[in-house]
This record gives structure tokens, C-alpha cells and sequence, in this order.
């Protein structure tokens, strides 16, 4: 166990420094942050099982990751650039798409899964204690290694193309990063209202298939009328999403610097806002689940 | 000694919701309750209603346990046993008090917690025993004996839900039986499972008690209680009641108390017992020749009577009605039903109450403490009181001398102890 040993003896932090652990009204949460980091190996353990399980029992295992984000690309490709005649520059069409619905399938179903992840845990709640905050989080893995396998028919699809990405290819990790750190902090948000109020389970998927239609997926965020960009660009994806743009393709799509930092800004807020509401609601979950 | 747990006025509120009593009868009356109710669940929460109750779960409870001290908590349904584990093991906050814990805790509030169905054995191996605070390490170097005490090795690579549900329980808890902690709080694992596998559980709390590590154990078994514990504290109304480390006298006490239906020698229906038109049972005690109810030991020379009482609203041909009888390690050492012989020497059933009789065969019955349940249904077809899940159950207790024999003056090691008529020739 750590413990900073140097507070006031009267809040009892000097016995948790000498192996005593006090469980007080209002107070259960004192050691939080040492708490998460003694669980890490819990939180391993959860992400594995739910890796594990996504694909058990499935005839196409895990090449339903690659299987969606390739359907949903060939349709919007379709809808948006055949039927619809959006223009993407020099871009191959698919390859435009591509770069969009990466970031965004990673955040819905990231969003879907932490959030429903506390009810999907019930009986682990009611019947052990950790940090519940390991839940949401470690329900998020399953997308990035999603994120991951869909990544290979990006690969492919610009082997195809013939479409050498631009050296800023490099940052898509750190955009990976915040695609995260929006879906954590919304997923977090979610599952704490889900577990009192059930009505969240319904919203959801709604709210996720919203979020596609204000999002730059099937198109390119040049098609939004100028006086309606900074409203547009309050979905903290939109930023996101066009810095995947141009970290795979680069050329005509310069790099997003308002929406980006925009996004920046409000994973933060988001972030912040999720451990908060989260923690705050945590200590009454095994009550109410 | 040192001390490995204290709890000082600990206590724990809870809020009960309470549905109103005017029902709407017409559209014109429910429309405007609706909207009213709906407003009410946006602002308070989707379980808030008009009505609303306090209810103190637990109230200003103390104690303190030393190291190498093993504590039986009892109490019946309702007393706040299960939430004050729930307390100790941090899966809810007090509402006042504070507990210290001095020591490496595990709590087993069941077995199995967070058991995948779709995961082989070796997975869920890993899962449940990370759940249950053990690192990586530890877990790879117990799997061997983990996987050996549940005697599942061939199935190790089979997703769970192709077990058994023994195989199941079996590994379940020999994870738990390979945790390592200086303090155990365990709730009624014992509950579940065939005898063989509560005895094997018994038998691994035991060697942790050899140990002097420090148990906190939460059961409705008395007998495991007083096999297990050097301390027992009694819980009733959300406080503590009795403390004392005179087990048995404090579970002969907390027995003989008041309406503790479920373990006394008389079981009275209430709320919530078996109910079935074919037969309800209304009573069940032991008695002795006089008449009266069986009241604490008794003796080998008397001759005790089990009676039964039950409604009957419609008659069934297929009823067979019955008593099982446990050994205070949970075997069962027999069943008996009013069907056993012959059909022609059946007593017969009739519409209305019923009072069955039949005389305990206490002439094989070792001494000890027994467990008599009462048992029946439609044969072949339902359970209308299930062993060990809804049959109504009576205790008692047989002295450990069974015989005239100047040589036989002790209990016995076995489970039954006929005395037989030899001849020699």
C-alpha cells in the first residue's frame, strides 16, 4: 500500500501508512488514485475478458472488426460519393471515408461499451469492492484493439490505391489517444447515470447514431456552410476526425488547428467532468444497481 | 495479540421507496398522476415515490477482533448481517461509524463472483482469482493446485458453461480456497452445494482457522458456527444483541429465542412458506410421548414423535409428503414419506387438516445435533417442499450416549448408529 505518511494524525492517513486501513462515512474514498494503481492488475485482467469474450462462439471472430468499419465504408462511399456527388479533392473516396470511420467506430462503440459496462457488471459490483472507475475504463480496450484490426484494411486499402500516407501518419497514436480520453470521459458519464436511471441504456445507441450524422464521416467538413462551423465544431469529434484526415492524407486537408484545439479543450472538460460525476455516484452503485 | 479489525458505532441507513395506496380507476384520474409521477421520477430518480421510509439496516455497532479470533455472526433474515459484510468488505459506505482493518483482507461474499460463462476453466481461473486480490504471480504459481483440489484437469480448456454445476461450484471455490489473506470475512458459501462440498469447505476454513489467522464468518448454520468459531456475536434488529465467546451457550440461547422459526424444534407457516393446493404445510414439531414439544437434549430411552400438519384444498393422488434428516456436516441420512410401504398400508389423505405422525427412529441415530426437514410433493411431477431449498426445517439434539452398554459410552465416528440384535451360535 502507499500513503503519504506526513498528514495531520486526526484523519487517520498515518495509519494507512503503517498498514491500517479506516473505513469511514464520507470518507471511503480517501486513498482513490493508490487504490486504482494496487488494482492495475485487475484492470488487465478485465480488459482481457472482455476481448476475450467479444468473439467467442463467432464463426468470423475477431474479422468482425474488419468486416463493419470495410461494410460501412463501401456504403457511405455509395450513398455520399456516388448517389450524393460530395467531393473529396484528389482523395480516393473510400480512402476519405476510411480515415473518418476508423476514429468514429473506435468512439462509438467505445462510448456503448463503458457505458453499459457498470450494468453488464452488476454481480462483480454488489459482491466486491475496487475502484469501480477500472469498469468503464477497461471496457474501452475492446474498441482499441477494434481500432487496431481496422487499421490493417486501412493498410490494405491504400496498398490498393496505390496512396502513400503523408509522414504525419506518425501522430495517429496520440489522435488514438483522444479519440480515447472523449469516449472514456462520455462512457463514464453514461454508465453512472445508466446504473440509477436505466432510461440511459434506450439513449444510447441513439445518441451514438446522432453523433454519425453531425460528424464529418460520410463527408468533409468543407461542406458545411461557414456560418455554422463553430457550431459544428462543438462535437468535439469533428475535430478528431479531421485530424485523422490529415494525418492519413494530408494534401488538400490541412491540419484543423480551431476544431482541433476545440476538441483538445473539451476531452479535457469531458474527462474531468466524467471522474467527477462518476466518483461522486460511485459509493451508492452496490446500492442501487 | 494484536488487533486485526475494530468496528466503532458503525451503522447504515437506507431509504425505502413505498409505492402510494389510490389506485386510478379512470383515464381522467390516472392522466394527471401520470405526469405528475413523471415529473416526480425527473427530479428525485425513477424509483422515488411519494412515500418513503428510514431504515436502519444496522445501528451503532461495536466490536473488536483480535488476530487468530474466528467470529460467527448470526442472526436471522433481516438482523444486517449481509450488510455489515458489506460494510467490511467496501462494497458500500457507512452512513456513521468507522471500521479499521489491520491486515491483508479477502471477503467472500459468494463463490464464483465474476465467472464468465463463455470462459474455459484456466480463464476464468485468472479472472476470478484477480477479482478476488490475488497478482498475477501468485495465481500462476497456485493454478496447479487450484485446478488439482477441483478435480476438473480434464475440462481446464472447456468454456464453463459446459460444466456441471458441481465442477462449476468445485472450482469456483477452490479459487477461493487458495486466496491468502490474514483476514477472512466469508458470507454463507456453505449454502450451496451438495454435502460433500460444504464438508470440503468446512474442512478448508478449518486449516485457515489452525492457522490463527483472523475469520469473520456470516452463517445460518449453527452447527458449522460452533465447529468453526471461537466468538460469536448475535445480531438482531440491525444491532448487536449478545457477544460472547461461549459459543454453544450463546447458540443454544439464540435457538431457544422467541420466534426463531428456523431453528427451532417447531416450524410454524407464515408469510412466504411453501403454499400448494395439494397440501400447505401449516406445522411441523417434534414431540415427545407426553405430548409436549421436544425442549433441548434428548434422551435415547424416549420415544419422540415428528407431526406434521398441512391443508389440503384439492386432492392428489400423486402426494407424498415426508421428512429428511441432516447431520450437523450437512449429510442427509435419510428420507421417509407416508408412501414408503406397501400401497395398501398407506394412510390416506382427506380434504382439510391433516395431522401425519411417525415415530423418530432414534434407535439408529448417533448423538449430535440434527437438521429434520420437512419434505414432499406430486411425485414425479413437482416439489412442493424442496430439501435444503424451501422445505421447512426443526432442529434437535441427541445426547452422545445411545446405549445401555457399559461399553458403548461415547459418540461414535460414523453417521448412524443402529443397535442391532446379534446372536451366537
Amino acid at each position: 500500500m502507499t500513503g503519504s505518511p506526513t498528514a495531520a494524525p486526526k484523519d487517520g492517513r498515518d495509519d494507512h501508512a503503517a498498514g491500517i486501513r479506516v473505513i469511514e462515512a464520507g470518507h471511503a474514498n480517501r486513498h482513490y488514485w493508490s487504490d486504482v494503481w494496487r488494482f492495475r492488475e485487475l484492470f488487465y485482467f478485465l480488459a482481457w475478458r472482455d476481448v476475450l469474450v467479444r468473439y467467442k462462439q463467432t464463426v468470423m471472430g475477431l474479422g468482425w472488426a474488419v468486416a463493419r468499419p470495410f461494410i460501412t465504408m463501401v456504403v457511405f462511399t455509395i450513398v455520399f460519393g456516388r448517389l450524393a456527388n460530395m467531393p473529396s479533392g484528389d482523395v480516393p473516396y473510400p480512402i476519405l471515408i476510411f480515415a473518418a470511420i476508423l476514429p468514429w467506430q473506435m468512439f462509438g462503440s467505445a462510448v456503448t461499451e463503458a457505458g453499459s459496462s457498470l450494468l453488464n457488471n452488476s454481480p462483480l459490483i454488489s459482491k466486491i469492492y475496487f475502484p469501480r472507475i477500472l469498469i468503464p475504463i477497461s471496457a474501452i480496450v475492446v474498441s482499441v484493439v477494434d481500432f487496431f484490426a481496422a487499421l490493417v484494411v486501412m493498410a490494405a486499402l491504400m496498398l490498393w490505391y496505390g496512396y502513400l500516407p503523408p509522414p504525419q501518419v506518425v501522430i495517429v497514436p496520440l489522435l488514438l489517444v483522444l479519440t480515447g480520453v472523449i469516449a472514456a470521459g462520455v462512457g463514464m458519464l453514461f454508465a453512472a447515470i445508466s446504473v440509477k436511471y436505466r432510461d440511459m441504456r434506450i439513449l444510447t445507441p441513439f445518441l451514438v447514431q446522432f453523433g454519425l450524422y453531425i460528424s464529418p464521416v460520410g463527408f468533409s467538413s468543407q461542406v458545411v456552410p461557414e456560418k455554422w462551423q463553430l457550431l459544428y465544431m462543438l462535437n468535439p469529434m469533428v475535430g478528431v476526425i479531421e485530424a485523422f484526415r490529415w494525418a492519413f492524407l494530408g494534401g488538400d486537408h490541412a491540419f484543423p488547428l480551431l476544431a482541433f484545439s476545440i476538441s483538445v479543450g473539451l476531452a479535457i472538460v469531458f474527462w474531468f467532468v466524467g471522474v467527477h460525476f462518476f466518483r461522486k455516484n460511485e459509493n451508492i452503485f452496490a446500492d442501487i444497481i | 495479540m494484536s488487533l486485526a479489525l475494530s468496528v466503532e458505532n458503525l451503522s447504515k441507513l437506507y431509504t425505502l421507496q413505498h409505492a402510494g395506496k389510490f389506485r386510478p380507476k379512470t383515464l381522467a384520474e390516472a392522466l394527471p398522476m401520470a405526469v405528475k409521477g413523471f415529473a416526480r421520477r425527473l427530479v428525485h430518480g425513477p424509483e422515488a415515490s411519494e412515500h418513503t421510509e428510514d431504515f436502519w439496516a444496522l445501528r451503532n455497532v461495536s466490536f473488536e477482533l483480535q488476530r487468530g479470533e474466528r467470529l460467527g455472526v448470526i442472526g436471522r433474515n433481516g438482523a444486517g448481517k449481509s450488510t455489515m459484510l458489506k460494510l467490511l468488505s467496501r462494497i458500500t459506505e457507512p452512513t456513521e461509524g468507522r471500521i479499521r482493518i489491520n491486515g491483508r483482507v479477502a471477503s467472500l461474499l459468494e463463490v464464483g463472483t465474476g465467472f464468465n460463462p463463455e470462459l474455459t476453466g484456466r480463464e476464468n481461473i485468472f479472472l476470478n482469482a484477480a477479482i478476488l486480490g490475488m497478482s498475477r504471480r501468485e495465481i500462476v504459481q497456485r493454478f496447479d493446485a487450484i485446478v488439482d483440489f477441483a478435480g476438473v484437469d480434464r475440462f481446464v480448456d472447456t468454456p464453463v458453461k459446459r460444466y456441471s454445476s458441481g465442477m462449476y461450484m468445485r472450482l469456483a471455490f477452490s479459487v477461493a480456497a487458495h486466496i491468502d489473506p490474514e483476514i477472512l470475512i466469508v458470507d454463507e458459501v456453505l449454502a450451496v452445494g451438495d454435502a460433500a462440498f460444504q464438508k470440503k469447505c468446512l474442512e478448508k476454513m478449518s486449516e485457515f482457522g489452525r492457522e490463527e489467522r483472523t475469520i469473520l464468518f456470516v452463517s445460518h448454520s449453527m452447527p458449522a458456527i460452533e465447529k468453526l468459531c471461537n466468538r460469536v456475536l448475535y445480531l438482531n434488529g440491525g444491532q448487536v444483541v449478545a457477544d460472547s465467546t461461549d459459543v454453544p451457550a450463546l447458540i443454544r440461547e439464540y435457538m431457544g429465542g422467541g420466534s426463531g422459526q428456523e431453528v427451532s424444534a417447531q416450524w410454524i407457516s407464515s408469510e412466504g412458506s411453501p403454499v400448494h393446493q395439494a397440501f400447505t404445510p401449516r406445522a411441523l414439531r417434534l414431540v415427545t410421548s407426553g405430548g409436549n414439544v421436544v425442549d433441548g437434549m434428548i434422551d435415547y430411552r424416549q420415544e419422540v414423535w415428528c407431526e406434521i400438519e398441512g391443508d389440503i384444498d384439492e386432492m392428489d393422488d400423486a402426494l407424498t409428503m415426508g421428512i429428511a434428516v441432516f447431520s450437523d456436516d450437512g449429510q442427509c441420512l435419510f428420507w421417509s414419506y407416508q408412501s414408503d410401504l406397501a400401497e395398501d398400508q398407506w394412510p390416506r389423505f382427506h380434504k382439510g387438516r391433516n395431522l401425519m405422525r411417525v415415530r423418530l427412529p432414534l434407535d439408529i441415530l448417533n448423538g449430535g445435533q440434527y437438521r429434520l426437514e420437512l419434505i414432499g410433493g406430486l411425485h414425479f411431477r413437482q416439489w412442493i417442499c424442496e430439501p435444503s431449498v424451501n422445505a421447512p426445517a426443526i432442529f434437535f439434539n441427541l445426547s452422545d450416549r445411545v446405549s445401555e452398554s457399559p461399553y458403548w459410552n461415547g459418540k461414535r465416528a460414523t453417521s448412524i448408529a443402529p443397535k442391532l440384535h446379534w446372536t451366537i451360535s
